[in-house]
C-alpha cells in the first residue's frame, strides 16, 4: 500500500470538492439565501485542507490495483463526509448521521432521503443535493482524471475502480481523453434535458435540479410531491432522458463517430431495450386490468415512468407504486436488481452481467445435452474473456453475500416488516431510492435507527462502487506497507 | 500523434512505453489476451486483441485516425502484411520490423514496393551498434549528433587517471582538449554536474565532444585508444553473423564459437574470413584455447542472458578484452551496472530508439522540434538535439542569462561546420543545432526546458 499517493489524491479530491461547493454559493447569491455563506466557508475549508494535504508530493509512484480500489473508496467517503457538513451547519439536517446519509445518497445517486419535507430546504441546499447526483453519476475520479493531467499508468486503475461494469474499456487510447469524452456526452445530454424541460414550462431551478437528478440517475426531487406536480409531458421527457442515461455511454460514442451501426449492435443495449419494453407492457396491462388509472394511455405513461425510474435506479416518484397490484410490484423489484447498463450512470447489478449470466446458464444446460460441446459466450458478436465470465459469477456471489448480511443487520436493528427491511436494503444497495412498504415512494428513511442508517450508507457506497473498493477497506493485507 | 503498435513483445512494449512518455496516443494490438491485458494495466493505452493484419481489428484500434502504424510482431510476413493494409486502407505511415536475412538483403526493394516509411532489423541494428563500439572500444557507449559531427561518449575513468580529483572547470586545461562533461554516474547516483564538481576514479562520465576532440581527450586521460584487432564472439545467431560481416569489412579478425554443428556449417558458408569453432563456450577450456586471455574484445551473443553475463564476468577476470554483453530479457540495469561489464546491449532498446527517433522526426514536421534523442542513463538522463527554428526566447541572449529549469545542461552547439562547446557567454543563434542534456521527462520543445 502506497500511503503517500493515496493521501495526495485525497488532497486533490478535497480541492475539487471545494470547487463543487462554490456552485451552491452562486445559487444562494441568486436567491439571496444566507446559507450560501456556509457553503462558501466549507468550500474554503476544504480547499485549504486539500492544499495542505497535497503540498508534499508522494515519494513513491508505485500504484497498483489495490491502491486504485482503496483510493476510490476513501475518496468517496471523504467527499461524502465533507459534503455533509453544510447541512449540519445550516441546521437543515441537524444530525450528522442524517446529513451523511443524505449526502452519500446524493453522491451514490441513490436518491433515498431522510427528509419528510424537502421544500423546507434552502435553494442552495436543494441545488447541492441534486448536484451531488450529477457529479456522482459519472464519477468524481473520472471528473478529476478528465481535468487534471495525471501522468503514469495509475489512472487506469482509478478509472476501473470507479466505473461500473464487468469490463471497463477506453473509448480512445488516452484515459484523460476518454474521461473528457464521457463528461462531454454527459454534459451535453444534461443541457439538452434542462432546455427541453424549461421550454415545456418547468421553472428553471426545477429544470436544472431535476435534470441533474435524472442525469446521474439519482432521484432527489425538489418538491414534496416528487414528480406529481409536473405535467405529463414533462414527466415523459424526464422518463425518456433517464432511460437514455441508463444506456452504456459507448452507445453515444459510437453514434457520434463514424460507425453508427455498431451502436445498435451492442448486445447490452438491445437487451436493456427489450427488458424495458416487456416490463412496460406487463405493468400497463396489469394496472389497467385493476383500473388504477382511467385510460390505457395514462396507465402506459405511469408504467413507463416507473419502469424507467426503477431500471435505471433513479427512483423518481410520480405515483405511489406501493399501492399497485403485486405483479407490478414484483416486476419493479426484479428491475431494481437488474439495474441499468454497464458504463452508464445507473446502478444495480447491470444488464451486461445479467446477460452474461443468462448465457452462462444456457451454456451449462447445453452441456448436459451435448457433454462435449464447446461454446464461447459472446457479447456484441465477439467472444468474451473467460476470466470476465468467471468474474461475473464471483461478483454475483459477493453481491448476494453483502445483500443478505445487510438484510440481517437491518433486521437486527429494526422492528419493521420484512418487505420494508428487504426493499430498504435493495433500494439503497442498488442506488434506487424508494423501496416498498414503509420506505415506499411517498415515505422516507428518516425513521430508521442510526446503526441501520450506517449499514445503508455502506450499502449505497458498495453498490455504487461495485463492491470491491468498499470490501477492500476490510482486507488487512491491503493495508500493509510494501 | 495517433499510433498503432502491432505486437506487444519485448520491442513493442519498450516502444510503447517511450512513445507514451512523449505524449502520443497509442493503441496496441496483439493476439494474446494476457499480453494485452498486462500492457493496458500498466500503460495508458487502448488494447485490442486480435490479428494485426485484419482490417477489422485495425479499424477497432483506430486505423482511420492513425498517423503511424508500427508492426513489430515476431513474424516478418505478418509485419509486412499489417503495414500493407495500414498503408492501403488507412493511408498512414508504416514501420515494419523485418529480421529475416533473406528479406534484409532486398530490404530496399521491399520498402520501396510496399511503400513502407521505415524498416528495422533489430539484429542488424544491434550489430551495427556493437561494431561502432568496437571501433572505439574505450567508450561504453557512443551516440552521434549533428549528422555525426558531434559525439556523445560514455567512459569509465580508469584508476590513476589525471582526472581523478579534478574539478570540472579545470578539465579542459588539464587535458588540453575541448569537451563537456554532461552527466556522471557514481554508484547508483546520477549527477548533472556543475563546474565545481570533482571527479573520482571509477565514475562513469558522459561527455560531449567533436569527433576529433573526443579521441584527444581519451588519450590524455589515460584511456586506451586503440581499436580492436580481433574479436571473440560466443553464440552464432543472426547478430553474430551481421557483426562478423561488419568486422570483417573493417579488417578485424573474428572468431565465432557456436554450439550447433549445422549452424556452424551455415555460418562458414555465409562468412569469408571468420574462424568458426563448434563447441560450448560455457566450457572454460574452449574459451582459453581460443585465446580469450589475449583477445582484444569479447562479445557474448547467446540466447541465454544469464550465460552471457557469466561468460563476460569470467572474461573480465582473466583478460583485458573489451566486453560486450547482449541482454534480451533481464531488466536489472542497476545491478548489472555494478558488475563492470563495459557495454551491455539490449537489442530491443536499440530498435525502440530507432523507431522513436523516426517518430520524432515525423513529429518535427508536425510541430515538435526535437531532432535526435538518446537515453544516456537508462530512464534518468536524456540527451536531445534541437534545431533552433524561427524566433524563440532562447536566441540572442548569453547562456548565463537563459532561465533554464533545474538539471538542464546546454552541452554543445553546432553552427554550420563549427562545433561550439558553450560557456556562459555563448549565444544561441537561429539555425543552430543545440544539444541539451537533461533529467526532465517528456520534453517536446526547447521552450519546455525554460522556466
Amino acid at each position: 500500500m502506497n500511503y503517500g499517493i493515496i493521501r495526495y489524491i485525497q488532497g486533490v479530491v478535497l480541492e475539487f470538492e471545494a470547487l463543487f461547493l462554490l456552485l451552491p454559493c452562486l445559487v444562494a447569491a441568486v436567491y439571496g439565501d444566507k446559507e450560501g455563506l456556509v457553503y462558501l466557508a466549507v468550500a474554503v475549508g476544504c480547499g485549504l485542507l486539500g492544499y495542505l494535504i497535497n503540498r508534499k508530493k508522494p515519494e513513491s509512484k508505485a500504484y497498483y490495483a489495490t491502491e486504485g480500489l482503496i483510493t476510490v473508496a476513501i475518496s468517496w467517503i471523504v467527499l461524502s463526509v465533507f459534503g455533509a457538513i453544510p447541512f449540519v451547519i445550516t441546521r437543515e439536517i441537524p444530525s450528522f448521521t442524517d446529513a451523511l446519509f443524505e449526502t452519500v445518497s446524493g453522491f451514490t445517486t441513490t436518491g433515498a432521503s431522510i427528509l419528510s419535507s424537502v421544500e423546507d430546504l434552502s435553494h442552495a441546499s436543494l441545488f447541492w443535493r441534486s448536484f451531488t447526483h450529477w457529479i456522482g453519476g459519472m464519477g468524481v475520479i473520472v471528473f478529476i482524471l478528465a481535468i487534471m493531467p495525471m501522468t503514469g499508468g495509475y489512472n487506469m486503475h482509478l478509472m476501473r475502480a470507479e466505473s461500473p461494469g464487468p469490463s471497463v474499456g477506453k473509448l480512445v487510447p488516452k484515459m484523460r481523453d476518454s474521461a473528457k469524452i464521457l463528461y462531454l456526452i454527459y454534459l451535453g445530454l444534461t443541457v439538452v434535458e434542462i432546455v427541453l424541460l424549461a421550454i415545456t414550462g418547468m421553472p428553471l431551478f426545477d429544470a436544472i435540479t431535476i435534470s441533474f437528478g435524472s442525469a446521474g440517475t439519482g432521484g432527489f426531487a425538489v418538491r414534496n410531491s416528487g414528480m406529481a406536480d409536473y405535467s405529463l409531458l414533462m414527466q415523459t421527457i424526464i422518463a425518456i432522458f433517464i432511460l437514455m442515461f441508463g444506456i452504456n455511454f459507448n452507445f453515444y460514442f459510437f453514434l457520434l463517430g463514424k460507425h453508427k451501426k455498431d451502436a445498435f449492435r451492442m448486445t447490452e443495449v438491445r437487451c436493456y431495450g427489450l427488458i424495458v419494453l416487456v416490463s412496460v407492457i406487463l405493468i400497463t396491462s396489469n394496472i389497467y386490468r385493476f383500473h388504477y388509472y382511467p385510460t390505457v394511455r395514462r396507465c402506459l405513461h405511469e408504467a413507463l415512468f416507473q419502469v424507467a425510474s426503477i431500471i435505471t435506479t433513479t427512483g423518481f416518484a410520480s405515483a405511489d407504486f406501493n399501492l399497485w397490484p403485486n405483479l407490478s410490484k414484483e416486476i419493479l423489484v426484479i428491475l431494481m436488481f437488474i439495474g441499468a447498463c454497464a458504463g452508464s450512470t445507473g446502478g444495480g447489478f447491470k444488464v451486461s452481467r445479467v446477460v452474461i449470466l443468462a448465457k452462462t446458464v444456457k451454456r451449462e444446460i447445453g452441456h448436459f445435452i451435448h457433454p462435449r460441446s464447446v461454446r464461447a459466450i459472446k457479447m456484441d458478436g465477439k467472444a468474451t474473456d473467460p476470466e470476465m465470465v468467471k468474474g461475473v459469477g464471483t461478483y454475483l456471489a459477493t453481491y448476494m453475500v453483502v445483500l443478505l448480511i445487510s438484510v440481517l443487520l437491518v433486521g437486527l436493528f429494526e422492528t419493521t416488516d420484512l418487505e420494508t427491511n428487504f426493499t430498504a436494503v435493495a433500494a439503497t444497495y442498488n442506488n434506487i431510492g424508494p423501496g416498498l412498504s414503509l420506505v415506499g415512494p411517498v415515505a422516507n428513511y428518516g425513521f430508521l435507527s442510526i446503526p441501520t442508517k450506517y449499514v445503508l450508507i455502506f450499502d449505497m457506497l458498495a453498490g455504487r462502487l461495485e463492491l470491491y473498493p468498499m470490501l477492500m477497506l476490510f482486507v488487512p493485507a491491503a493495508w500493509k506497507r510494501k | 500523434m495517433r499510433i498503432i503498435v502491432v505486437g506487444c513483445g519485448k520491442v513493442g512494449e519498450t516502444i510503447t512505453e517511450q512513445l507514451i512518455k512523449e505524449g502520443h496516443d497509442i493503441s496496441v494490438v496483439d493476439n494474446d489476451p494476457d499480453v494485452v491485458e498486462d500492457i493496458t494495466n500498466n500503460l495508458d493505452v487502448l488494447g485490442v486483441v486480435g490479428n494485426g493484419a485484419s482490417h477489422e481489428v485495425l479499424l477497432e484500434a483506430g486505423l482511420e485516425q492513425a498517423d503511424l502504424l508500427i508492426a513489430v510482431t515476431d513474424q516478418d510476413e505478418l509485419n509486412l502484411l499489417c503495414c500493407l493494409i495500414g498503408k492501403k486502407a488507412g493511408g498512414c505511415r508504416t514501420i515494419a520490423r523485418v529480421r529475416n536475412p533473406v528479406y534484409n538483403k532486398e530490404i530496399d526493394v521491399i520498402k520501396e514496393e510496399l511503400g513502407l516509411s521505415l524498416t528495422i532489423n533489430p539484429e542488424f541494428a544491434a550489430a551495427r551498434e556493437m561494431s561502432r563500439i568496437l571501433r572505439l572500444p574505450s567508450a561504453i557507449k557512443v551516440d552521434t549528433f549533428a549528422k555525426g559531427r558531434v559525439e556523445l561518449l560514455k567512459v569509465r575513468l580508469p584508476e590513476g587517471s589525471v582526472l581523478d580529483g579534478c574539478p570540472l572547470m579545470e578539465i579542459n586545461a588539464r587535458t588540453r582538449s575541448e569537451v563537456l562533461v554532461c552527466a556522471v554516474e557514481r554508484g547508483d547516483e546520477v549527477i548533472i554536474p556543475n563546474g565545481r564538481f570533482v571527479l573520482a576514479a571509477g565514475d562513469k562520465i558522459s561527455i560531449v565532444a567533436s569527433a576529433d576532440n573526443g579521441r584527444i581527450f581519451f588519450s590524455r586521460i589515460g584511456v586506451d585508444m586503440h581499436r580492436v584487432r580481433n574479436c571473440l564472439i560466443v553464440g552464432g545467431g543472426t547478430i553474430a553473423y551481421y557483426l562478423a560481416m561488419m568486422l570483417e569489412k573493417a579488417g578485424i579478425a573474428v572468431t565465432i564459437i557456436e554450439k550447433d554443428k549445422e549452424r556452424c556449417e551455415e555460418l562458414s558458408e555465409l562468412l569469408e574470413n571468420t574462424v568458426i569453432i563448434c563447441g560450448d563456450a560455457t566450457d572454460k577450456k574452449i574459451l582459453i584455447e581460443e585465446g580469450l586471455p589475449t583477445a582484444d574484445s569479447f562479445v557474448t551473443l547467446t540466447g541465454i542472458d544469464e550465460a552471457n553475463i557469466f561468460m563476460s564476468l569470467y572474461a573480465r577476470s582473466c583478460s583485458k578484452a573489451k566486453l560486450i554483453t547482449k541482454v534480451n530479457r533481464i531488466n536489472f540495469d542497476e545491478i548489472m551496472g555494478a558488475f563492470d561489464l563495459d557495454t551491455i546491449i539490449h537489442p530491443k532498446k536499440i530498435t525502440a530508439e530507432i523507431i522513436v527517433t523516426y517518430v520524432r522526426a515525423v513529429q518535427n514536421s508536425m510541430g515538435s522540434n526535437i531532432e535526435t534523442l538518446y537515453d544516456i542513463i537508462e530512464d534518468k538522463v536524456e540527451a536531445m538535439e534541437f534545431i533552433m527554428r524561427g524566433d524563440t526566447k532562447a536566441t540572442g541572449i548569453p547562456l548565463a542569462q537563459l532561465p533554464t529549469r533545474d538539471n538542464v545542461l546546454i552541452a554543445c552547439i553546432s553552427r554550420g561546420r563549427q562545433i561550439i562547446i558553450p560557456n556562459g557567454q555563448t549565444v544561441i543563434q537561429e539555425g543552430d543545432s543545440v544539444i541539451v542534456v537533461t533529467t526532465q521527462q517528456g520534453v517536446q520543445d526547447f521552450s519546455d526546458l525554460l522556466k
